[in-house]
């Protein structure tokens, strides 16, 4: 009974930010109704058991990937209101492409219930002796390790390409030149004289 | 009680939501990308649903993979988008054409 309850609960919440997400006309609101989505979808996965998956998706999605999203929205100086202009015009579009795609969707999910797809086979079942969280690291660290191994390329490749993307060479400072620094010896930077005495130093 | 088909009418929504907001919001990139981001999370959601009603934990090992693509997916398209303004002043899609040669 409480289950339902909370899965029709999250359920809805999450449709309803989703939708407000692609309505807002701010796109700092849309953010914010993406970031209850997001929790709402993490409660919808806690509700099934897969607690691992929700903590990812509040740590990555709401701290990472919604926060990079509000920080952009807001650096940027961006007149809104003159890109939503066709609104309407695309709204029509849009609105027969999601209806096509909807009932595809429907279409798919009943022959998958009428059993036209055998799903008998297991990859990895869950087994009762080993806890979720163990069982996951298991799984990741031994079958999946290349893929895994191939995830975390993929977020290196992401981080460097972002920061030669937006790194820019700014030409009105003058930064330090560390190479510069270390090249520097003291023989050629300190001169030692004797200094005669009524006269200037010459440099 | 709860079943597998009232995760997929879910996820299914979520999903048909986010491939409208990429046509209504034809113009405005930061809300396209947002829209992505929606039918990735739709996608995973499908994914946690059959892992969980199946019994197969390999669903949930492969969300967390579309959860690896999809963060650094963001951070490339908003990093693109950056450069993009500080370029043109202005994020509309229709401008977009500086590749055409």
């Amino acid at each position: 009974m409480i289950q339902t309850f909370a899965f029709c609960l999250f359920a809805a919440v999450v449709i309803l930010s989703g939708a407000l997400t692609i309505l807002s006309r701010n796109p700092v609101h849309s953010v914010l109704w993406l970031i209850l989505a997001f929790f709402n979808a993490a409660g919808l996965m806690v509700l099934v058991g897969a607690e691992f998956i929700a903590m990812l998706l509040v740590i990555v999605y709401v701290g990472a990937v919604a926060v990079l999203f509000l920080f952009v929205v807001m650096m940027l100086d961006i007149d809104f209101a003159e890109l939503r202009s066709g609104f309407v015009r695309y709204g029509f579009f849009g609105l027969l492409i999601a209806l096509i795609l909807a009932g595809e969707l429907i279409i798919a999910t009943g022959a998958w219930s009428a059993g036209a797809i055998e799903l008998a086979n297991r990859t990895a079942p869950i087994s009762a002796e080993l806890s979720y969280i163990e069982a996951m690291g298991a799984l990741i660290y031994s079958k999946y390790l290349y893929v895994f191994e191939a995830a975390g390329l993929v977020l290196l490749v992401a981080l460097i390409g972002a920061i030669v993307l937006t790194h820019r060479e700014r030409r009105d400072v003058r930064p330090q030149n560390i190479s510069e620094q270390v090249k520097r010896r003291p023989q050629d930077a300190v001169r030692n004289i004797n200094q005669p005495i009524g006269q200037g130093v010459d440099l | 009680m709860i079943g597998l088909q009232h995760y997929l009418v879910v996820s299914a929504i979520l999903f048909v939501m986010g491939v409208m907001g990429i046509f209504i919001n034809r113009k405005n990139i930061i809300i396209i990308l947002m829209a992505i981001e929606l039918i990735l999370l739709s996608v995973n959601i499908n994914l946690v649903a059959f892992s969980a009603f199946l019994g197969d934990l390999v669903g949930q090992v492969f969300a967390m993979f579309v959860l690896t693509v999809a963060a650094g997916e963001a951070a490339i398209g908003l990093a693109i988008l950056v450069i993009y303004f500080r370029g043109r002043g202005s994020i509309a899609v229709d401008d977009v054409n500086r590749m055409k040669g």
